[in-house]
């Protein structure tokens, strides 16, 4: 299993030799949703705290390596760091207040899509942020800027995001932290009961996952060049972040990957396909329909499946 | 502050508190008898609102009138999502739950998406233009007849539950399940019947304000906060709270448009239910459960 994940990293290290410029998009746009959604099932995977809110980093990270770059003409690379601090203060505060006060299941994804929402309505009113129509960064290609005339750059770092995230998730699920996280997951009171200090976990998780998550803002935004409140504080991007984890099996340490490799490439396709024809929201009601039907068929996700599957066909061959 | 300007808040926000009550109910009701929380009870209800402009556009029908046919429409669609999905998770995780309809949620604000497109709607009424004064507040007509339908419905509601023998089955199924199955009371039935009640409520509150509040497919979600809102501060499953709570939330975003910029609005709501959720989440009329 080892040697196959170092093949498979040395397999997309080597790809953009031989990807057309669409394809090399395609494989950012999964890398870059697979590091967000490994980034969350630090927290909704392994600690089993269903943040629907996730977006709010995001926008915490993009908004303020963009002003701090725009403003101050310091570089997104140290801003992207403060982002990413940023964003996990937001996340230590919503933590805070969710674990502290005891708010479980629907009460804490209520209280997860309230903070985001806030942020975007606040965002739209604050016109030093641009206001409802966002900031623009103007291109100048300037490495120093996180601009780059060659598209395979960002391929190189989305790549680089991603494995990071995952190094922190196997780093995590191999440590005494990942089996309290696991514990806290399936009985939180028994885990309590057996002297976890289940608080302090979970606000480590949150941390680490919106620390992680707010150093994608930097990259969303300096990727695409521009920056609005409703796409990046919105609830459809905290929907993009969550589905593909729970896809592919959360609280897993390749679910989200492989949840991105299948979604990433469906949504485009559909996006491409459905958008052009004036049907907007179809992409949205494909990934309703796989929620459902992953929740009703597929509860543990594709991961644990798949894996489980191979495990038996390598028991019959041996 | 102008002080008719704070009469005619508070008067808009109680006329408007009733449609508020009845959206609660709806989604008090469903949770109290199956511990499910239907996130996508506000989808349900721009559905409702949508029907009563086909219905009027085509048809000529007055939402006044057809808010009777939208809660049919209603119920059938909330018995069918029972029956087809909730169903089968009943007993499933919280988290699993909330998946499935946050998934439900996404279908139906995105089906309507794709049939009626993102421009605001609003159902014309011959009522709507109307408007009546008292003293120096002015009562717009359209508002008064929803607020007293929507008390008229939400009061043959309790009378379903407390005056018949299904709506005692209903309550008795939300008290105790287990004891509810020993004396053979088909649940799954009982569960179904809820549920498209349940949905009937917004099928009629979406009817009824369709000539009021100008909506689009993205509706549903300020409204499915609106309902979280009103049923947490009310008590989960509490009937009662639900009904209040409604003319609570309803007077205080009144105000809340009254005081601030109309923009600020959804940042008041959103903050009340922060608020709510930290400080009370068992809400006025519930009883603490996990």
């Amino acid at each position: 299993m080892k040697w196959v994940l170092v093949a498979g990293v040395l397999a997309l290290l080597a790809l953009p030799a031989v990807l057309s410029s669409y394809a090399l998009t395609l494989f950012i746009l999964i890398f870059f949703y697979g590091f967000l959604g490994q980034a969350w099932n630090i927290v909704g995977g392994y600690a089993g705290q269903l943040s629907a809110g996730h977006a709010a980093f995001v926008g915490v990270g993009g908004y303020t390596a963009t002003m701090l770059s725009i403003e101050l003409g310091l570089t997104p690379w140290v801003g992207m760091l403060i982002g990413g601090v940023l964003a996990a203060l937001l996340g230590a505060i919503i933590g805070y207040l969710g674990f502290r006060f005891g708010l479980r299941g629907f009460y804490f994804v209520l209280l997860t899509v309230a903070f985001a929402e806030i942020c975007r309505v606040a965002v739209s009113n604050i016109d030093a942020l641009g206001g409802p129509l966002g900031l623009y960064i103007t291109f100048t290609g300037n490495p120093r800027q996180f601009q780059f005339q060659d598209g395979r750059v960002y391929y190189y770092i989305a790549l680089a995001l991603m494995l990071v995230a995952t190094l922190t998730a196997w780093a995590i699920e191999r440590r005494r932290f990942g089996i309290y996280l696991a514990a806290i997951r399936e009985d939180e009171a028994a885990a309590e009961a057996l002297g976890v200090n289940a608080f302090k976990y979970k606000m480590l998780a949150m941390v680490v996952s919106s620390f992680l998550t707010g150093l994608g803002g930097t990259f969303y935004a300096f990727y695409l060049f521009s920056l609005q409140p409703n796409t990046l504080f919105g609830i459809p991007l905290s929907v993009e972040i969550i589905i593909r984890p729970i896809v592919g099996g959360a609280g897993t340490l390749l679910g989200p990957i492989l949840g991105s490799f299948i979604l990433t490439p469906l949504a485009e396709i559909s996006r491409l396909y459905l958008g052009q024809g004036g049907l907007h929201g179809a992409h949205l009601i494909a990934y309703g329909v796989l929620l459902i039907g992953v929740v009703l068929f597929l509860p543990e996700g594709v991961y644990p499946r798949l894996r489980r599957a191979l495990a038996r066909r390598s028991g019959q061959t041996r | 502050m102008d002080l008719t300007l704070v009469l005619q808040g508070v008067v808009s926000g109680l006329l408007f508190g009733g449609v508020y009550s009845l959206m609660a109910v709806g989604l008090t009701l469903i949770f109290g008898v199956m511990r499910v929380v239907n996130f996508a009870h506000g989808d349900m209800m721009v559905w409702g609102m949508y029907l009563a402009y086909v219905l009027a556009t085509r048809a000529g029908i007055d939402p006044y009138a057809s808010f009777l046919v939208c809660a049919a429409a209603l119920f059938a669609l909330g018995f069918v999502v029972q029956r087809g999905l909730v169903d089968r998770i009943v007993d499933a995780p919280h988290e699993m739950q909330i998946l499935l309809m946050l998934g439900v949620a996404l279908v139906l604000e995105n089906v309507a998406l794709v049939a009626f497109g993102p421009e605001p709607t609003r159902v014309r009424s011959p009522l709507a233009s109307a408007t009546l004064w008292l003293g120096p507040v002015f009562v717009d007509v359209a508002r008064l007849v929803t607020f007293l339908v929507a008390v008229a419905l939400t009061t043959a509601l309790w009378a379903f539950l407390f005056r018949t023998d299904l709506g005692r089955t209903i309550r008795a199924a939300a008290d105790n399940t287990y004891g509810a199955l020993v004396v053979g009371t088909d649940v799954r039935r009982v569960y179904a019947v809820a549920f498209g009640v349940g949905a009937a409520c917004v099928g009629a509150a979406g009817a009824l304000v369709s000539p009021i509040l100008p909506f689009q497919p993205p509706t549903g979600l300020s409204l499915s906060v609106a309902s979280f809102n009103i049923v947490i501060i009310g008590g989960m499953g509490s009937l009662l709270g639900a009904f209040v709570g409604g003319l609570l939330v309803s007077l205080a975003e009144s105000l809340g448009a009254v005081f601030l910029k109309p923009s600020l609005k959804e940042l008041f709501s959103f903050s009340l239910l922060i608020v709510i959720l930290l400080i009370r989440p068992a809400g006025l009329f519930g009883r603490r459960s996990a």
